[in-house]
């Protein structure tokens, strides 16, 4: 029977008791997390409430301490990052990771060969980004914007089922952050797990917000249940538990 | 035809009129460096390619050596099954080695491999029965013969350089463009990031070490062939350290590279040696400016000056 997420549409991920500790650092403590198939969903905490932790083990690059991870309906709590990936899923990582050293053709290229695409999937991620001028630069001369894109653009030429973005638009420029928020919006069929600081683009992407504090689901709910919820206003303003 | 072939293409036909040209010196000169290339080809593809910096890269040419001479010695192999042996030895002892020194990485990966080899040298002398150690043996004329050419003459030796050379170059030519070849330089470039587009990292870099070590162990294997002798000093340290000092001077992560480092490294050992006795000393001064002035290797630092599609 499939697992069926907390909006009713069967789960592409599920976590359960899903834990963290880092030397005596409780960073995730038993997160039980449901995604619908299809949704946009932000998650939010302030900083060090151990967002990236979790996503980073979701998809395998941070061992969990204990718990588990469901994706399509199958355990892959045990299985390298990279064989997770090849389930279809991307990461975009929180400190920008690119190829400096390749061209940028080359970045997208390598992302979308190994998910099984072409040159063709290269030229048309390149042209919906925006990067198709400078595709023979090497990355590491792109500006820090252009490298974030750049990144994203490893991501959709991944055509993944699950996207996961951690802090996308940090330290992107207004225009930038506009595009982001389009292009997050025109990916229709795509999951979208995005960790995200910049309220405007929670807001305005998310179908459904998941807060995380002190490594646990602090409260979870539509834009507009989050944000008149008590709780998170007071984690924000960094008192303690209202 | 692109220009990475076509470059490739025109030097091999350049080493071949180069036999008749050239006085015989600098000929015979020529066909050492074109086997001890091989050697730094292979290396290069651990090293320059996929970022391993391997120490112990002369485990496997020894290998590869040893194939090739003691199964022609001791058991009257002909030429093309005593290659083949070597080739099977070399890729047998760089899987177990790759597979062992890959669960480490950076200076533990150095070390290990260092060690490794080091063994590989201790085993060499101390089945001193069958190798003659230090002294080594020198392999019959008799049997040094390939499809009725005779692998001692000058122009047998060249020849047969400049042919397992070609394919050794256009193999690497092909590779690194090839998915495998991208995903190496991928690991080398960044490695949490092709582990995280889905690249099995550990096994693509145990397949670069095989490869590597193979190619390697063919370069072994025709230095014996070709010059007629196997010793262990050939599976000594100093035989690990020279292919990375070829490739660094040549320019690591070029196929071209290894070549014209080879090619530098054994005229300035040649010609210094001639001056003084302290030819080490003047190789490594020269070494030290070079790396001061061209990080990248000659043909590294013209890539990126002048020649970006420099393959
Ligand atoms: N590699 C690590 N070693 C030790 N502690 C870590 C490590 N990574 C994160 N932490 C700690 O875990 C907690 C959660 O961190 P993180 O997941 O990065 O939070 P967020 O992404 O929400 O800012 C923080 O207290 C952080 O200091
Ligand atoms: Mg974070």
């Amino acid at each position: 029977m499939a697992a069926l997420g907390a909006a009713g549409a069967p789960a592409i991920l599920q976590t359960r008791g899903l834990t963290k500790t880092y030397a005596g650092v409780q960073a995730n403590v038993d997160v039980d997390f449901d995604l619908p198939t299809g949704q946009i969903r932000a998650l939010i905490g302030p900083n060090g409430a151990g967002k990236s932790t979790f996503v980073g083990m979701l998809c395998g690059r941070i061992p969990a301490t204990r718990g588990t991870v469901m994706f399509d309906n199958k355990d892959i709590s045990r299985l390298p990052a990279h064989r997770r990936i090849r389930l279809g899923i991307a990461y975009t990582f929180q400190i920008t990771s690119v190829f400096t050293g390749l061209s940028v053709r080359e970045n997208v290229a390598l992302a979308a060969h190994r998910a099984g695409g072409t040159e063709a999937t290269v030229t048309e991620v390149l042209a919906r980004v925006g990067l198709s001028d400078r595709a023979d630069q090497p990355a590491g001369d792109l500006s820090y914007g252009h490298q974030r894109i750049l990144e994203i653009a490893m991501g959709l030429a991944q055509k993944p089922r699950l996207f996961i973005l951690d802090e996308p638009t940090q330290g992107l420029a207004e225009s930038e952050v506009a595009e982001f928020k389009a292009l997050i919006r025109g990916l229709s069929g795509t999951t979208i797990l995005l960790i995200e600081h910049n309220m405007s683009v929670v807001m305005e992407t998310a179908q459904f917000i998941t807060v995380l504090n002190h490594g646990a689901i602090l409260a979870e709910g539509t834009p507009e249940q989050i944000r008149a919820n008590p709780h998170v206003q007071a984690a924000y303003l960094g008192t303690e538990d209202a | 035809m692109d220009r990475a072939l076509a470059l490739h293409l025109g030097v091999i036909a350049a080493l071949g009129l180069a036999y008749f040209v050239l006085p015989a010196y600098h000929a015979g000169n020529l066909a050492r460096i074109m086997v001890l290339a091989i050697y730094a080809m292979g290396f290069n593809l651990a090293f320059g390619y996929t970022g391993l910096l391997s120490l112990g890269h002369a485990l496997f040419f020894g290998a590869g050596m040893y194939g090739l001479a003691l199964s022609m010695q001791h058991f009257g192999a002909p030429t093309l099954p005593a290659l083949l042996i070597a080739l099977v030895a070399s890729a047998l002892v760089a899987a177990v080695v790759g597979a062992l020194a890959l669960r480490t990485k950076g200076v533990a990966f150095m070390i290990v491999t260092l060690m490794f080899a080091q063994a590989g040298y201790l085993t060499a002398l101390y089945f001193s029965a069958w190798t003659r150690g230090e002294e080594g043996f020198v392999l019959p004329q008799a049997l040094r013969r390939f499809a009725g050419f005779d692998l001692s003459s000058a122009a047998g030796r060249y020849f047969a350089a400049l042919l397992l050379f070609a394919l050794t170059l256009l193999l690497i030519g092909a590779i690194v463009r090839a998915p495998f070849g991208r995903a190496l330089i991928a690991i080398r470039e960044n490695e949490p990031r092709a582990t995280m587009l889905g690249y099995d990292v550990q096994r693509l870099k145990w397949f670069a070490i095989i490869v590597s070590g193979t190619i390697s162990g063919l370069a072994g294997a025709t230095y014996a062939l070709l010059f007629g002798y196997a010793g262990a000093s050939f599976a000594a340290v100093p035989y690990s350290i020279l292919p990375l000092l070829y490739v660094l001077l040549g320019g690591a992560g070029t196929t071209l590279g290894p070549l014209v480092g080879t090619a530098f490294m054994i005229y300035l050992f040649d010609l210094s040696s001639s001056l003084t006795d302290a030819y080490m000393l003047i190789a490594g001064v020269v070494l030290v400016l070079l790396t001061m002035f061209l990080p990248q290797g000659m043909l590294g630092t013209l890539r990126k000056r002048a020649l970006p599609w420099l393959p």
